[in-house]
């Protein structure tokens, strides 16, 4: 995993609630068996105007040029600004994958679903939760300020603009140490083998059916 | 200290606890699917990584295996789109490699992840149960702690048996009284949606409890758990009786014999202490629920089968008129237009949500002997696994289902999320028995509207939404 500690970039707008995993990638696309390679059809049915598919050149396809990400002032945007409940719905890792691989770290909204929420961290991407009123401000800034930039600076738990507006914001400490870190989580439980094998003993004795049905 | 039905299961699984709050709970059972595990199995290869334990994993394909007759006819070589071959075909290899017990698409076992589990007995109360997909809290149902994953964890559990979590905050939804004539789990669920919204139950474990809970068949509870992610709640429970334990008597994975009575004795356990503390808990009215039809494009945008698509000129909070004026065009209504006024292009029974027998059950019965609408371009039942299939042809449903004018198909996820070839076309008003109504997860431009089994076979017959109690 891609390690992240500071990332100052164009701020892409989103404003609407809601955004779901269906919408960030459609579920044709999640029949690759890969993890890369999502970013051009992040956002599909909202960024062209025909029906997108696995393996279309995505250069020769009809634009939705009202779509934010199709404004060139948002070319190059590495932080999406939305709203409430970002990314509920299905726990398709491939939402993250595709914002990933578009180019997008950090991802501010008022809230977030769990299981989105969760997979972002595996995936290097920040989710950062947001206070409305917060965001209210930062969405008139964008709108009024083409490269409208903001940094968001994980060791120090703040998001500053260009004029030095400091928002603190939370984040777990543990996930805050992978992602500085870009750890990943495998290896880290690996090294309490010992205290997995010693509860499992301990279950086979009280649950017994839950160990040797399946063969 | 009184507990939880959730502070009960977490207590039970957790391995060790961090310093920060988290905690390492070990994973029973893990059920993999063709769509989120592939680059799990990669990782492990890619590491030099073995599962932790075999017996403990199940596989079977489902998002994207075909449901006709014909394409299913020459097993997978026969999957007509490349990439889903690919995809089903890379589970059967993976299930090999590793040595992963799997129900694959050619045995009468395989199915939906979410109507294979419980009816194989592989998922059974008690247990943590997770699997690459969001709708893993239908096992909760039964009085255990289940809830979906992203692949990462999907490779994590594979390798460790464990995963980190934090635990969540304990919510409690009595539904008391006696429901209405043609209400079912479906109206339930969608009603309660209606109620808390998409992002009510983010961050608790939400129980499902009182009279109307209780008097639900596993079938029913199982659909109520199923759509708990959608009120944002990754789990779903309800508390073990004498229905979920004779559900599971005589399952083919279940204990038997003296180890039965000991798990049977041990899962009577498995309900909140009487006087648990919930962090949230909300008291609701069986008698205030009518069957449900959703209008919008999230499961929250829903009302009865009396009610009308909403006025966006009466909401004043910006943002929510800006969603209820996207929604509508979306879903072609105007502000204001009645339910029974939505006509229907096809229809889709069957999923994770439905796709039980129970389900076939209550769609036969509303179909018997009437036709499915001229207007109605395609009525499909899938069920949701191969013994679903064929329980209900032993019961003659499929019969009566082919003569009113329906498809009786083979098994599988099918038009829940249109990764098959069973999609709508762009504009299409469906009724739909299965859980998500988002833009565009039935097939591009397609317009879902959530209901129950009966009320989508009534609806059909008329071609329209109709109350299914008259």
């Amino acid at each position: 995993m891609k390690a992240l500690t500071t990332v100052k970039g164009i701020v892409a707008p989103l404003d609407r609630s809601n955004v779901d995993t269906d919408m960030i990638i459609p579920k044709q696309f999640l029949k690759s068996i890969k993890r890369s390679g999502f970013g051009p059809n992040l956002f599909d049915e909202l960024r062209y105007l025909d029906e997108g598919r696995p393996g279309m050149d995505n250069s020769t396809r009809p634009l939705n040029t009202d779509f934010v990400l199709n404004q060139p002032r948002y070319v190059g945007a590495s932080i999406l600004m939305s709203r409430a409940n970002f990314g509920c719905g299905s726990s398709r890792e491939h939402a993250p994958w595709a914002l990933e691989d578009y180019g997008f770290r950090v991802i501010l909204a008022s809230s977030f679903a769990d299981i989105f929420y969760n997979n972002c961290f595996k995936n290097g991407i920040l989710p950062i939760v947001v206070n409305e009123q917060v965001l209210d401000g930062w969405f008139k800034n964008v709108a009024g300020n083409e490269g409208y930039e903001l940094t968001v600076d994980l060791q120090a738990q703040t998001i500053t603009d260009a004029e030095g507006n400091e928002v603190a914001f939370e984040v777990d400490p543990f996930r805050k140490h992978c992602l500085l870190n870009g750890l990943d989580d495998i290896g880290l439980t690996l090294q309490e083998a010992d205290k997995i094998k010693e509860y499992e003993l301990k279950r086979a004795e009280i649950h017994p059916w839950v160990f040797g049905q399946i063969k | 200290m009184a507990k939880t039905l959730y502070d009960k299961l977490w207590d039970m699984h957790v391995v060790s606890e961090r310093e920060d709050g988290t905690a390492l709970i070990y994973i029973d059972r893990q059920i993999l699917h063709e769509v989120t595990s592939p680059q799990a199995f990669e990782g492990l290869r890619i590491a030099g990584r073995k599962p932790w334990r075999l017996d403990t994993n199940i596989a079977t394909p489902d998002h994207n295996v075909p449901t006709t007759a014909k394409e299913r006819a020459s097993g997978i070589e026969g999957i007509a789109d490349e990439t889903s071959r690919i995809q089903v075909k890379t589970l059967d290899d993976n299930c090999n490699e590793f040595g992963v017990r799997e129900f694959n698409m050619g045995s009468v076992n395989q199915g939906i992840v979410h109507v294979m589990g419980p009816e194989q007995g592989a998922t059974l109360p008690g247990m943590t149960i997770v699997c690459g997909d969001s709708h893993t809290s239908t096992h909760g149902a039964m009085g255990s702690l289940a809830f979906g994953i992203g692949t990462s964890e999907v490779e994590h559990v594979l390798a460790t048996q464990c995963v980190i979590q934090r635990k969540m905050k304990n919510m409690r939804i009595r539904v008391e009284g006696e429901l209405r004539k043609g209400v079912t789990a479906k109206d339930i669920v969608l009603y309660i949606i209606g109620q808390i919204g998409t992002a009510g139950g983010t961050g608790y474990a939400v129980e499902f409890a009182g009279s109307a809970i209780q008097s639900l068949s596993m079938e029913g509870r199982l659909t109520v758990c199923n759509m708990s992610i959608e009120a944002g709640a990754r789990v779903g429970l309800v508390a073990v009786d004498d229905t979920t334990i004779n559900y599971f008597k005589g399952r083919s994975f279940a204990p038997k014999g003296e180890m039965w009575d000991q798990a049977a004795s041990a899962w009577k356990e498995l309900v909140s202490d009487e006087d648990a503390v919930f962090d949230e808990d909300i008291l609701l009215n069986a008698q205030d629920i009518y069957p449900q039809v959703s209008w919008g494009t999230s499961p929250e945008m829903v009302t009865d089968v009396y009610g009308q698509a909403p006025d966006p000129a009466l909401i004043e909070d910006e943002i929510k008129k800006a969603g209820v004026e996207r929604a509508l065009a979306y879903m072609g209504l105007q502000p204001n237009q009645k339910i029974t006024d939505i006509k229907l292009d096809k229809v889709f029974i069957g999923s994770c949500t439905n796709g039980r027998i129970e389900d076939v059950r209550a769609a036969a019965e509303v179909a018997k002997g009437k036709k499915v609408a001229s207007t109605v371009n395609q009525a499909l039942v899938v069920p949701g696994s191969g013994l679903v299939k064929k329980q209900a042809e032993e019961e003659g449903l499929d019969k009566i289902l082919i003569e009113a004018g329906f498809e009786w198909r083979e098994p599988g996820c099918s038009m829940c999320l249109a990764m098959n070839a069973d999609k709508l076309g762009q504009g299409e008003h469906c009724a739909s028995t299965s859980n998500r109504n988002f833009e565009g997860r039935q097939g591009f431009g397609g317009r879902t509207h959530l209901v129950s089994p009966a009320m989508a076979a009534a609806a059909a017959i008329a071609g329209h939404f109709v109350d299914v109690s008259e």
